[in-house]
């Protein structure tokens, strides 16, 4: 079945490579190989994907702000990101006198292999997981702590002021948003039993009536908590509206200002891929996996599927970044922990009470009904219109 | 296989510990105790304790190290250089050490060969928790909610 080769041909290839080499050599070579093959096959991917959606994201906003965008370099601007790759490598690399060397070198480091890593545990078609362990999605959210300090790093080694704020902002609003963005997984884990993604993306496979996919975005829990989901994954890898740790209007680039050159690019690089994983595991949780969407859909493969769905997520991404102004700091945070973290919780007793009415429509019209409860007791009760004066501030006039 | 795994990451956790309590900067020194955070989640993960191992990177590579980091940062200034060499610290930790060494080499049961346990799922440990373990586990959320509070409580600028 011609079907089933293609959908099945990196897998077939990554067996064709470890044949040539399952004679004389000793046991332990071959999972090292393997695993080698996997990291190859990942960093390839999502270093290609990252030059593509450098210049798409170029595209998409000139589109957005009525310009053409990058149109020089190759046809439609499409090697615009092998262009600026020679730049940034040929540019000098500007350590401060006063920096903290050591420090200040190993912070994008810290920052890439993190999100690197996240992408790991992602399935990105039938049997196409790069690490596949049993508890992939705490893996993803243990590594990504990871981040954390390498922004603080950053900001502390560059020994720059604007450097140490962004920092402080950034972390500020990366530990209040993983509490939201790890609740919200919460109840897909809890229904599926598992926190591997492999077993996720099983347990939304098949047709409910034939042809309606059994995604959990289309659950009201489902929906509710792929919409909080994504807005904390935005501030996680500070995107707009949330990008205050390097408003360039205020503290210049936050804890990227004294980064310059190729360390300038890893940061980047860091970014995007936290963009990637973080999009991944949104495809995963909720939109399916590498699932087709309609039973006729079946033959096109499965990786092709996934990578659809993560396009379209990132269209999102660059969409809204080219619509919504910043926000402030003390919005986002209150924002997180009095609006996210409630609805969060909220799907969680959807997601319950959707369960044990047997999956049926009573639930699903029920656990609707609990979360518009809670949104509109939570719009009333945290109106702030009445108190509009202006802001005082504590430690500025 | 094992052995030099082990190894290697005995001396990675060793040289992360040892330059976590010798560096002068403070700020360096937390960092080096994330180097050592790490080598104990990889230990976990070289004995089949996958859970274990990766909270011990969420909650001490996420949140303790950042905690410790933010706490050097927001109490101290720089007064680094006045900090000599603390005698006394290296006689409690030698202390420490050999009290549990002792113990350990005492315990009858180390020279018992283990059998060989399959490995824990985490399936596994989530039942446990939720039948045999189940009112410790509440006891502790509640604990850490109160904590949690106190801590908000604390540090909640008072209303004019």
């Amino acid at each position: 079945m011609t079907g089933e080769r293609v959908d099945q041909i990196f897998v077939v290839a990554k067996r064709w490579l470890l044949s040539f080499l399952n004679d004389s050599a000793p046991d332990w070579v071959n999972p090292i190989a393997s695993s080698l093959i996997n990291i190859a096959a990942v960093l390839g991917v999502f270093v290609v994907l990252f030059a593509l959606i450098s210049v798409l994201e170029r595209k998409i906003l000139g589109r957005i702000q009525n310009r053409y965008g990058p149109n020089r370099v190759g046809p439609f601007g499409l090697f615009q990101p092998i262009a600026d790759g020679i730049k940034l490598l040929i540019k000098e690399d500007i350590v401060p006198a006063r920096a903290d060397k050591v420090v200040h070198f190993l912070a994008p480091i810290m920052m890439a292999a993190p999100a690197i890593l996240a992408l790991g545990v992602i399935p990105y078609g039938r049997n196409m997981t790069a690490f596949s362990i049993d508890g992939g999605i705490l893996f993803f959210f243990a590594v990504g702590s990871a981040t954390e300090l390498a922004v603080f790093m950053a900001g502390w080694g560059s020994n720059n002021k604007f450097s140490m704020l962004g920092a402080m902002r950034a972390i500020a609003q990366m530990v209040s948003y993983e509490l939201p963005l790890i609740i919200t997984v919460l109840p897909v884990v809890m229904l599926v039993g598992s926190l591997s993604p492999d077993a996720i993306v099983d347990a939304q496979a098949g047709y409910s009536h034939g042809f309606a996919p059994r995604w959990f975005v289309f659950m009201p829990w489902g929906a509710a908590a792929f919409i909080l989901f994504f807005v904390s994954g935005l501030v996680e890898s500070n995107r707009t509206p949330f990008d205050v740790p390097e408003g360039e209007s205020e503290i210049v680039a936050g804890h990227m200002t004294e980064y310059s050159g190729f360390k300038y690019a890893i940061f980047f690089l860091a970014e995007y891929f936290g963009m990637f994983a973080v999009s991944g595991l949104a495809v995963t949780l909720f939109l399916g996996g590498w699932h087709a969407p309609l039973p006729l859909l079946e033959f096109v493969p499965s990786y092709v599927w996934f990578f659809a769905k993560l396009a379209a997520l990132l269209f999102v991404f660059i969409w809204i970044r080219g619509t919504l102004p910043r926000m402030r700091i003390d919005h986002i945070m209150s924002f997180a922990w009095k609006f996210m973290m409630p609805m969060a919780f909220t799907c969680i007793l959807a997601a319950a009470v959707w369960h044990y009415q047997s999956h049926g429509w009573a639930g699903w019209l029920s656990s609707l009904g609990i979360l518009l409860a809670v949104y509109f007791a939570l719009s009333r009760f945290l109106k702030t219109g009445k108190n509009l004066a202006a802001r005082t501030y504590r430690f500025a006039e | 296989m094992n052995t030099a795994a082990f190894i290697f990451i005995a001396v990675f956790t060793l040289a992360g510990a040892l330059a976590a309590a010798c560096l002068r900067k403070l700020i360096h020194a937390a960092l080096c105790l994330v180097v050592a955070f790490l080598g104990l989640a990889a230990f976990y993960f070289l004995l089949g304790a996958e859970f274990v191992g990766l909270v011990q990177v969420f909650v001490y590579v996420g949140a303790v190290a950042v905690l410790i980091v933010f706490t050097i940062l927001l109490t101290r200034r720089e007064d680094e250089d006045a900090a000599g060499f603390n005698w006394s610290g290296v006689i409690v930790a030698v202390a420490v050490f050999a009290g549990l060494a002792w113990t350990i080499l005492k315990t009858p049961s180390l020279a018992i060969i283990p059998a060989a346990i399959e490995p824990l799922t985490i399936k596994r440990i989530g039942e446990v928790l939720m039948t045999n373990y189940v009112w410790p586990l509440q006891c502790v959320g509640l604990l850490l909610t109160a904590a949690l509070i106190g801590a908000l409580v604390l540090v909640m600028e008072e209303k004019r």
